[in-house]
């Protein structure tokens, strides 16, 4: 009998199998079943949301869009040596590929060789009309006839940045670098560098809307921790209520207040501080930005401060004030250090969500204001650049991926706290 | 945290100033909300206090942006139906509840999931499941908007209402899974031996247990898809109007203070949710024994 048997063997279980397989076989089957509870879920956001965000990561180095429409063009092109112009092979694979191309697909492939070199849109367009009446070559010399744009190797040689199915083009188009017509990495020309000016001023904005949060934040977390609950439950209802409210509507009451006959403008006007003439332009400006996302941000850092110090111990501060430290000090030596963990939360947390903002920015931001998150609109919805709408987007959710790993090391995701 | 009987002048003069500072960023924080609530019911057709609104003459004030704002509006004599705020609002409610159906059922499943002890990969998989309250909106819509067209989801109420889920789940799974931690285990283990199937446990001992967690995660979850304007002007077609997207409308065309009644109701909603969501926390605590300092 098993009951018997004692040192001697590997435990058994009644049927006759060592205790550890079938202690192993009894987790797999808790493992599994505890896996197949969050697999629903796991499956519908992997294809609602994680597929969706890995098609905008692979548009932002796609670049097949032109190897589609003169793929023969291409197969010639890559056997020319980049002197001087092309042999005659490849003007005339480009001239049957656009003759008998599709109006369509021409418009969508010469709108990225514009991002190459702008001219090629009205070059293309120009000569698939005139093609029409060509019959036979030579072709080169006619078509240098047509258009003299076709006998600059510039315009030849930027096809050299579109041979390949890949691009990183849209990613160096963000940082305001590009490809020269030989694919040396350059700078964009001074009037065209907009986005590195845009990625410090999304930083900026997202660091000082940080440090006011942390600034506004961290005294009123003190008084609601250290206040007695029933006081404290009615001033977390100032802190919650904004964070329930609609975020339009928040932007909305601040466009109210802020606004030439705004609110804060009128009651200068009226208490005499200000004249009606010079009214102050509080709107628009980067500003606005700062303080209207300062005041929707503000709980996000609130409530990780406030549950953080809600386990500090009053006691550690009665001790040290008993040891004779200033209550200054006693703050400075005891309270702040205890506090550090909620502080890492909320600044990171606010951090975070503000880099990424795009509604406030676009409605009180004006020209100044905006952020890269209105980019990436602006590019998705009126350029219809998506490579560099997509690129941007990368860029911008490569940071998130860095802070929300940082985020999740030192505060840990399950954590976050929601009122 | 009060001030002692033996405090000096010098920690007085802190400590008042401390509150006073403490007041201003109240203040700062619920001020513009309810500054918009009596300039709703004003007659001027901008944003502002005027000085016959200020001094109550009866005129000043009036109820035409709400009449308009249900679908009646008059132009002179003639009476001209809008009913776009109403239209978005049927819609917005029609996203929103199944959105919150949906994220509520799915959500819930996988928080209990992964509050089990044997979950493999559990900071892995929290972290991907999360990872959509945390990606800005503009990315998420921009992915969604690329993908969603291939597929032929764009400008249609299965996108919409998909990309809402995805976006509400994360607050189910996390209000949840914080109302499971300190559940006790033993309670399933004993129903089960006294021979209750794995359905009949999940709806006679844990669901009534968790339920205030699934609901106020629920409700965050409404909130968020009531709230949702990005995607939604990006994934659905011009006619899809929501009430945040007929606001967004509203403000870069025609500042119209109708936006302002919507935002009171709005203001009011949320006010709803907030308290029921504070009950709901306050009985869950109750229940799993976590007393109030």
């Amino acid at each position: 009998m098993n009951q018997t048997q004692t040192s001697s063997g590997p435990i058994l279980t009644t049927d006759g199998i060592p205790l550890k397989v079938s202690l192993k076989k009894a987790e797999r089957i808790n493992k599994i079943r505890a896996f197949l509870l969050v697999l629903p879920l796991l499956a519908f956001i992997l294809i609602t949301f994680l597929v969706p965000i890995g098609d905008m990561l692979a548009r932002s180095i796609d670049d097949r869009q032109i190897n589609t429409v003169f793929p023969k063009t291409f197969e010639v092109y890559k056997k020319w040596d980049r002197q001087g112009l092309p042999s005659e092979e490849v003007y005339k694979t480009m001239f049957f590929e656009l003759k008998n191309s599709e109006g369509y697909s021409v418009g969508k492939a010469s709108t990225r060789m514009n991002y190459s070199k702008s001219g090629w849109k009205s070059l293309l367009k120009k000569s698939k009309r005139k093609f029409k009446k060509i019959e036979e070559g030579p072709y080169k010399e006619k078509m240098i006839a047509i258009d003299k744009k076709w006998g600059d190797p510039e315009y030849w040689l930027a096809i050299g940045q579109m041979v390949d199915p890949t691009t990183m083009g849209y990613y160096l188009n963000a940082v305001d670098l590009k490809y020269d017509s030989s694919k040396n990495v350059v700078q964009q020309k001074e009037n065209r560098r907009i986005y590195n000016k845009t990625w410090i001023k999304t930083f900026k904005v997202s660091l000082l809307v940080t440090l006011f949060c942390l600034l506004l934040g961290y005294p009123i977390s003190y008084l609601l921790a250290t206040l007695p609950m029933k006081y404290s439950n009615l001033l977390m209802i100032c802190v919650l209520l904004p964070f329930w409210t609609s975020l339009l509507v928040r932007t909305v009451a601040w466009m109210v207040m802020l606004q030439q006959k705004g609110v804060l403008n009128n009651l200068l006007v009226m208490s005499n501080l200000l004249e009606d003439e010079n009214r102050f332009q509080l709107m628009y400006n980067q500003t606005a930005v700062v303080i209207v996302m300062t005041q929707i941000l503000l709980p996000f850092m609130v409530l990780p401060l406030y549950s953080v110090m809600k386990t500090i111990s009053p006691t550690y501060m009665r001790a040290a004030l008993n040891l004779g430290a200033s209550p200054m000090h006693a703050f400075y030596k005891i309270y702040m250090p205890n506090s550090v963990p909620g502080v890492s939360a909320g600044c990171l947390l606010v951090f975070i969500i503000a880099i990424g903002y795009y509604i406030t920015p676009e409605l009180v931001g004006g020209k100044d204001g905006q952020m890269v998150g209105n980019w990436i609109a602006y590019h998705l919805k009126t350029t219809l650049n998506w490579g560099l709408c997509a690129s941007l987007g990368a860029i911008l959710l490569a940071m998130m991926t860095v802070l929300y790993w940082a985020y999740n090391k030192i505060v840990g995701i399950e954590n976050i706290k929601l009122g | 945290m009060a001030l002692p009987a033996y405090a000096t002048t010098g920690q007085r003069v802190g400590y008042y100033s401390f509150l006073t500072y403490c007041g201003l960023v109240f203040f700062f924080l619920i001020a513009p909300i309810f500054i918009i609530l009596p300039l709703s019911f004003s007659a001027s057709p901008f944003f502002e206090f005027t000085r016959e609104f200020m001094n109550f003459e009866p005129d000043a004030w009036s109820l035409r942006w709400y009449r308009q704002m249900v679908g009646i509006s008059s132009i002179g004599d003639t009476t001209v139906v809008t009913d776009k705020w109403m239209l978005g609002t049927r819609n917005s409610f029609f996203i929103g509840i199944i959105a919150t159906f949906l994220a509520t059922a799915l959500g819930t499943v996988a928080a209990l999931g992964l509050s089990r002890p044997h979950m493999p990969f559990k900071a892995v998989l929290m972290a991907i499941l999360i990872s959509p309250m945390i990606v800005p909106l503009i990315i998420t819509a921009a992915g969604m908007f690329f993908f969603y067209s291939k597929i032929g989801l764009t400008h249609t109420y299965l996108g919409l209402i998909l990309a809402h889920t995805a976006l509400g789940t994360p607050f189910v799974v996390i209000t949840v899974t914080a109302t499971l931690t300190g559940f006790d285990t033993n309670l399933i283990r004993a129903s089960q031996s006294l021979g209750a199937d794995t359905m009949r446990t999940f709806f006679k001992v844990i669901m009534p247990l968790i339920l205030p967690g699934v609901i106020s995660g629920g409700l965050f979850a409404f909130i968020t898809s009531f709230d949702e304007v990005v995607i939604v002007m990006f994934v659905g077609s011009v006619e899809q109007i929501t009430i945040p997207k007929q606001m967004w409308a509203g403000l870069r065309q025609e500042t119209s203070p109708v936006i302002l009644c919507m935002a009171t109701c709005l203001v009011a909603l949320s006010i709803a949710l907030l308290t029921t969501v504070e009950m709901l926390r306050r009985r869950s605590e109750r229940l799993r024994g976590i007393k109030q300092r």
